[in-house]
């Protein structure tokens, strides 16, 4: 068993940890506070597999921008702790169990029927991969147009969610009006 | 040297993790959470790819995959909000009606 084994098994299980605490904890911010975690400790797989600049993106943009998104919906709303209510669907959580029991035993017989053929990840070789530079090149030659999509993308999901969230007085005030004369 | 089906491994338990979050939690905020947990898992899937066949490809389809998730998450997080307002609540029970 050398080094990378070893961290990559506490690494899994502080991950697969995070995402248990997320599912069962009854404080959003808790479930959000895991979460972050979470990505952290995928951020460092990251850097065992030589992505570098992924990992880094990861943590500014999954653990930066979009959890703090999160933090400050939830603060916002002060829903934080969910109440109770009775269950519209009874039958709902059992199935969804049942569901996912299925999935793991899928997803793990394919993963033990293929365990045979398994490749190994060296962690020598790869200077090219863990180049920021050549991942430039390619992202800005071969992906220019895909990467000019995403800015549009990202300027319809900036104009989106002001549009969605703005106070409509004047059109609310107009409304009242119509009905007190209707 | 990791063999890669522990990072495969890895991601599928991620992966099914969050997929049992959107199907149990009653929590909007969580459900999204949840989501987010999914991508990331199919995020490490694909650089434990790249990694094996020595192309970027991988790497760069998990960056335009994070830009996707940003604006996903903006616009979800705004629609929640616009719930909230009207319903004050964010269990996703209340909201079968699609009349506000």
């Amino acid at each position: 068993m050398n080094f990378e084994l070893i961290v990559f098994f506490v690494l899994a299980l502080i991950a697969i940890a995070t995402a248990l605490g997320m599912l069962f904890s009854r404080n959003a911010i808790y479930a959000a506070l895991f979460l972050v975690l979470n990505f952290a400790t995928v951020a460092i797989f990251y850097l065992l597999l030589d992505a570098p600049f992924i990992a880094l993106s990861q943590v500014t943009v999954y653990a930066g921008a979009i959890m703090v998104l999160f933090l400050f919906v939830i603060m916002l709303l002060g829903a934080e702790r969910h109440p109770v209510r009775e269950e519209i669907l009874p039958w709902q959580r059992p199935v969804a169990m049942g569901l996912g029991v299925i999935l793991v035993l899928q997803a793990g017989y394919l993963l033990f029927k293929k365990m045979g053929a398994a490749a190994l990840v060296s962690t020598e070789t790869g200077t090219q991969l863990s180049d920021p530079s050549v991942m430039s090149t390619m992202l800005f030659k071969e992906y220019l147009l895909p990467f000019e999509v995403t800015s549009i993308l990202l300027l319809v999901a900036m104009i989106g969610a002001i549009v969605l969230t703005k106070q409509e007085r004047r059109t609310e005030h107009g409304e009242g009006k119509k009905e007190a004369q209707g | 040297m990791i063999p890669v089906n522990l990072f495969l491994a890895l991601s599928a338990i991620l992966f099914i993790i969050g997929a049992l979050g959107v199907l149990i939690r009653r929590n909007a905020l969580v459900i999204f959470m949840s989501v987010e947990l999914m991508l990331n898992a199919s995020n490490l899937a694909m650089v434990a790819f790249t990694r094996v066949f020595e192309t970027l490809n991988g790497q760069i389809f998990v960056f335009f995959v994070m830009a996707v998730a940003a604006a996903e998450v903006a616009v979800g997080l705004a629609l929640i909000v616009t719930i909230f307002k009207s319903k004050h609540s964010i269990n996703i029970d209340q909201m079968s009606s699609l009349k506000g």
